[in-house]
């Protein structure tokens, strides 16, 4: 039977077709629904870790058990989880492991745009990068056989077009492997220098006989048609090349993207008059072609930055451009935007009336940086906001100290926020940290994570008490406020940021877009008493215009959580 | 057949995922080859969204650019014209009459274009355009726009009435489904 299905559900399918029953992940766009789809499956346990590098850990241990294993996660999440990932190069595997790393060429979702291939060549692993979803399943379902062939973990590279498009999917039954015996092996798990030693010659090996292994695998594969145009590719840009190139050129299409083969990229270039590489982000391929001493065209043509498409291999080699239409007048952008009813947009109000420096983070409430609130002056990675503050109050000292906080989600304080505010509270800033507890994790779509008290599946879990935990790290002052109460809010930030000792204000309330959270009906603005003053336009909620200069809320999109309402003094807007 | 592209636009949260996967399930149903696109994260808060589906004998990318595709369905004037140039020459638009300031129009920093589907009729554009929220409301909820504009859609497209009736049951939980017949109902006949 063939089943449209999301690249990402088809990884989940070839988890389970191969019999994998441990699975591990944190959240991160375009990864998230590889695991959202595996824990539908029962046979396979399925869970959300605080971070990254634990995810990698626990599955890394379930291999070790003699469990086929996965961990998932965005590019910036390998980061997270290089460490583990380096030494498990080493150690290898007793059942087969497999990592997904989703990267996302031209940022649709993300802070940069690195290229995960670099992390499978320095870790000393193999990495295998599917075209669709067809190949997302048999790339997953091989990853594990060349996993436990070759002793090593393998990461499944997946990239936003893949991840994210549906197309065919031809399923078929679960292979059930059972446990594997444990055999306990000083020598392979503990990496100590003694032993990993002796393993690095071992690690040298697996991957001179995967590169071997390469040059037959039938995840590489050559197409032959007119030879005056070859082209070597891998993943989404082989489907780009063959939609712009078709039969007017050759291709040789890497499915095993590290280690790479030699032998039949030699033979393929021999065979045609112009050879061109087809790559997204960085010269992965192009540079080892170059290494070969075989001459490519391939950044030099296409850059180093965003995707390719079609429409750029179409230009690039055949000089094609389309035929377009325009609109003969600007179009306004249209930014993403905090939702209507959005807890974090009374928070950010305060701060951006307050004029504080604003040490931010990654979800949401990044967005809080867009116009008109403008209330951020830094966002670098998942957990930064607290120690890039603490940072930088150290070395403004006082001043600084009672004009700066840092804003950091629930989920993204449980990854890696709360080892920054330990430094914080030991060695003592006086910084301020708010909390944008909405109990959940927003960003990638609602993954419940270690604060909201339910687990992946939705069943009941122990729940992190914020408050007792910031106790606990050494932080005197934790202070609840509602942001729907900005008077409430700002005063309690404004108390804090005065304040001796670091403290905690927990900016608490769901997320408007949560099923469980009950909506007020939609507010009116009474025309009668609205002078079109805008002050209700500095908060930034997309349901509120003003047209025939009075204001208007757009009653489809208003949940009724009655900020607006306290923006204006002529008591205009109400029920 | 050679491949066909169809691009969906709207506003993040409109409901564009379940119109790609009705059209996806009709297209399915009738033997192509499918792809279909979606944006998920950061684009989804509000910000301007475009899903692709794409359906011939074989399709490669699964993604549609400049002067591409056969049919733009918008959810909201302005992304109509804002995705205008990946018409292909004789292209149809299908569009809602809605309208939702984006932010820069909201704070002023820019200006909403006057009649937007006007100025595209003019290019010489097939341009159907209807009151897809007032209709959605009719069916019982503003959420279902999405649905009529797959009514008006289903009109613009060479296949029975009955692929659409057992991909909208396929597609939609049963107990919004009279819900949405109804809406797609609607949709059908503001088309015609």
């Amino acid at each position: 039977m063939n089943k449209l299905m999301l690249g990402n559900a088809a990884f989940a399918r070839g988890l389970y077709e191969a019999g994998c029953t441990f699975v591990s992940s944190y959240p991160g766009t375009p990864s998230t629904e590889v695991t959202e789809e595996a824990a539908k499956y029962d046979e396979m346990y399925a869970e959300w870790a605080p971070n990254e590098k634990v995810a990698m850990e626990a599955a890394l241990g379930a291999s070790i058990a003699g469990a086929r294993s996965f961990c998932g996660m965005k590019h910036v999440g390998l980061n997270v989880a290089a460490d583990p990932l380096y030494t498990a190069g080493y150690t290898g595997v007793n059942a087969g492991m497999v990592i997904c790393v989703a990267d996302d060429p031209g940022m649709h979702s993300s802070q940069n745009e690195q290229d995960s291939r670099h992390h499978a060549i320095a870790s000393k692993v193999c990495m295998v990068e599917p075209s669709d979803s067809q190949e997302c399943k048999e790339f997953t379902k091989a990853a594990f056989e060349l996993s436990e062939q070759f002793d090593t973990p393998v990461i499944v590279r997946m990239t936003t077009r893949v991840a994210h498009s549906q197309s065919l999917v031809e399923l078929s039954d679960r292979a059930d492997n059972g446990l594997k015996e444990y055999k306990k092996d000083i020598g392979k798990f503990v990496m100590m220098p003694g032993n990993a030693i002796k393993r690095h010659p071992i690690v040298e090996d697996k991957l001179a006989r995967l590169a071997e292994y390469s040059e037959t695998s039938p995840l590489n594969r050559v197409e032959y048609n007119d030879t005056k145009i070859g082209v070597i590719t891998s993943g989404i840009c082989y489907q780009y090349a063959k939609e712009a190139l078709g039969d007017k050129a050759s291709y040789l299409k890497l499915g095993i993207v590290v280690p790479m083969p030699t032998k039949i990229i030699k033979d393929f270039a021999s065979k045609v008059d112009k050879l061109y590489v087809i790559e997204e982000l960085d010269p992965i391929i192009e540079n080892h072609c170059k290494a070969l001493g075989i001459e490519v065209i391939g950044k030099e043509l296409f850059g180093m930055c965003g995707e390719i498409f079609q429409s750029g291999v179409r230009e690039k080699i055949l000089g094609e451009k389309a035929e377009v239409m325009t609109f003969d007048e600007p179009v306004p952008p249209r930014p993403p935007a905090m939702c209507a009813g959005c807890p974090h947009r009374g928070l950010f109000y305060c701060l951006s009336k307050l004029g504080v420096y604003v040490s931010g983070d990654i979800g949401c409430y990044t967005l809080g940086a867009a116009a008109p609130l403008c209330a951020m002056d830094t966002t670098i990675c998942m957990g930064a906001s607290i120690s890039a503050l603490h940072g930088y109050n150290k070395v403004r000292g006082s001043e600084s100290e009672k004009k700066s906080v840092a804003v950091i989600g629930d989920s993204t304080f449980m990854h890696s926020g709360m080892t920054g505010l330990v430094n914080v509270a030991y060695n003592a800033s006086n910084t301020v940290t708010i909390i944008l507890d909405n109990s959940i994790t927003g960003m990638t779509g609602h993954q419940q994570n270690p604060t909201t008290g339910k687990n992946l599946k939705g069943d009941p879990a122990a729940a992190v008490n914020l408050e007792e935990l910031c106790h606990a790290i050494g932080i005197k002052s934790v202070r609840v406020a509602d942001p729907y109460n900005m008077a409430e809010t700002e005063k309690i930030i404004k108390e804090e940021l005065e304040k001796d000792g670091p403290s905690v204000v927990i900016s608490r309330r769901p997320c408007a877009l949560l099923k469980y959270v009950k909506h007020n009906p939609p507010l009116k603005c009474n025309k009668e008493k609205c002078v079109g003053c805008k002050q209700c336009l500095k908060i930034g909620c997309p349901a509120i215009s003003i047209h025939n200069k009075k204001m208007e809320i757009d009653h489809t999109l208003c949940v009724g959580c009655g900020i607006c309402k306290e923006m204006c003094k002529l008591g205009a807007i109400g029920e | 057949m050679e491949t066909k592209s169809i691009m969906i636009v709207g506003v993040g949260g409109q409901g564009s995922l379940l119109a790609s996967r009705i059209i996806g399930n009709v297209l399915q149903s009738q033997g192509f080859d499918v792809k279909l696109s979606e944006v998920h994260g950061m684009s989804q808060r509000g910000g301007s969204v475009v899903t692709y589906v794409k359906y011939g004998d074989k399709v490669y990318s699964p993604v549609v650019q400049k002067g591409e595709a056969d049919i733009i369905i918008s959810f909201e004037q302005l992304e109509a014209a804002r995705y205008v140039e990946f018409l292909k020459k004789g292209g149809h638009i299908v569009t809602s009459t809605q309208s939702i300031d984006p932010m820069p129009v909201i704070t002023g920093a820019a200006v909403y274009p006057e009649d937007i589907i006007g100025k595209l009729t003019a290019k010489g554009i097939d341009v159907t355009a209807v009151d897809a929220l007032t209709l959605a409301e009719q069916a019982g909820t503003a959420k279902a726009s999405n649905v009529v504009l797959m009514g008006v859609v289903s009109k613009k497209m060479d296949f029975n009435e009955s692929v659409w009736q057992s991909a909208l049951e396929a597609c939609v939980p049963a107990k919004f489904l009279e819900l949405n017949k109804k809406a797609f109902a609607l949709g059908a006949q503001a088309a015609v």
